[in-house]
């Protein structure tokens, strides 16, 4: 091997990585809460809307499912100005990214409220509790036991999902690679450097999450 | 500027044989390491065991943009280039590598202990106990997911166009560069992909519901 590594631009870059790296969290964090009301509101609907809405709900879940998220940023940031919806590259990314882990959080939470049965709840008002008790004891700690891996991992899958914003130029870590290699040619270390950068991000939230499941959620063993 | 006619969607009509190409391949390649890196990760060779959990976890961990970029930039180290086709066609392959190799690898865990203790008391060896016995059971299991991943990798096989590789996407960017109507000519590319995808998922779905109708 006749290459010759060369980080020093690389790492002479690092307020540029890490406020990229900073980006890239909140994009993700707001994307996800954003994301998850939409996850609420369509699994409820699914659950005990009318019919055109299930229908409608049902045709959106598959519609960006079967699409990649690529396609979708493309068209929000593209294709909405035809349309005469003009948006910034920012706010056209943390669309995209709403609009599609809302279809995979509707799922995910449906799944969790299906998991708690009718019987339960009986038990619990049976059992003298009040109906705040019931959904604290009976509904909300189960539901969240139930989807909290698919919902933690599906925070991690956006993370990561999040370098394809850089296709629209939003600001976040992906993209700030993208200007780093085109201005020091150093292309390998840029790219193996920010992905290394994704990992360490990756390796904290899976032991977050972890840790947190570890401590409020493990479930009694029998 | 040109008019979006009919010579330019069949441009974009064209480009689908990339798409599908390139999922074929990355499909086939990644099948090939899936199966090196279920076996490594079930096997009982401790280092072989760790070196899999590492290969699938650095996979999971960073996103399918970075693998590709780097898949495209590593071999220059060692001073071979290579045709964003090949680095996509590589990248890809690595990535279906690891998660193959995990769903497998799940599928393959959750065949009845047994059947393992079975095939060891008519005492088959490695080799004869995974192909004759283990592998037809776990297979039946792995289909609904790996189905599902297929339709993973169809979908990432469009961020090849971020490198270079024209294929769907990147065939609707020049067209739309040339014509300007981002609106249709995405809209368009989307219904594309729909299509492939949709029943490959449709399938998935009914496979994976027929499958806990026999396990109950």
């Amino acid at each position: 091997m006749s290459y010759e590594f060369d980080f020093t631009d690389v790492f002479a870059a690092w307020p540029e990585l890490l406020q990229g790296m900073l980006n890239s969290l909140v994009l993700s964090t707001l994307a996800m809460a954003i994301g998850m009301a939409v996850a609420v509101g369509g699994a409820l609907g699914k659950t005990s809307g009318p019919k055109p809405l299930r229908l409608a709900i049902d045709g959106y879940i598959e519609l960006i499912r079967n699409t990649p998220f690529l396609v979708q940023i493309f068209l929000i940031f593209f294709g909405l100005p035809a349309l005469g919806i003009r948006l910034s590259s920012n706010t056209a990314a943390l669309l995209a990214m709403v609009v599609n882990v809302g279809a995979y959080g509707i799922e995910i939470v449906r799944a969790g409220i299906e998991s708690i049965q009718k019987g339960q709840i009986e038990a619990g008002k049976s059992l003298g509790m009040r109906p705040l008790q019931t959904f604290r004891y009976i509904i909300l700690k189960p539901a969240i036991q139930a989807i909290y891996p698919s919902l933690t991992s599906q925070f991690i899958l956006l993370m990561l999902n999040s370098s394809v914003c850089s296709a629209i130029a939003a600001s976040e870590l992906t993209a700030a690679a993208g200007d780093i290699q085109s201005r020091t040619f150093r292309s390998f270390e840029v790219y193996f450097v920010v992905t290394c950068m994704y990992m360490a991000m990756s390796v904290f939230f899976w032991s977050i999450f972890d840790g947190i499941e570890r401590a409020f959620l493990a479930k009694p063993t029998r | 500027m040109r008019e979006l006619g009919p010579n330019e969607i069949l441009y974009i009509l064209a480009a689908v044989r990339w798409t599908v190409l390139l999922s074929i391949v990355a499909f086939l390649g990644g099948s090939v390491g899936g199966v090196l890196v279920a076996l490594a990760r079930t096997g009982e060779i401790k280092w072989l065991r760790l070196a899999a959990t590492g290969y699938i976890k650095v996979f999971q961990g960073t996103p399918l943009l970075m693998q590709l970029f780097l898949a495209f930039f590593a071999p220059g180290l060692f001073g071979w280039s290579v045709d964003p086709w090949s680095a996509a066609a590589l990248g890809l392959s690595l990535h279906a590598s690891a998660f193959l190799g995990e769903i497998w690898r799940g599928a393959i865990e959750n065949v009845p202990v047994g059947q393992w203790e079975a095939a060891a008391s008519l005492g088959l060896r490695y080799g004869p106990k995974m192909a004759l016995v283990i592998t037809p059971q776990a297979m039946r299991i792995a289909i609904p997911p790996t189905i599902g991943f297929l339709v993973q990798l169809v979908k990432g096989t469009s961020l090849a166009s971020i490198i270079g590789f024209v294929e769907l996407t990147r065939a609707a960017q020049v067209i739309n560069n040339a014509t300007f109507q981002p609106f249709k000519i995405f809209l368009l590319v989307a219904l594309i992909y729909f299509l492939i995808c949709w029943p490959l998922s449709a399938y998935s779905k009914r496979m994976e519901r027929k499958l806990l109708a026999a396990s109950r």
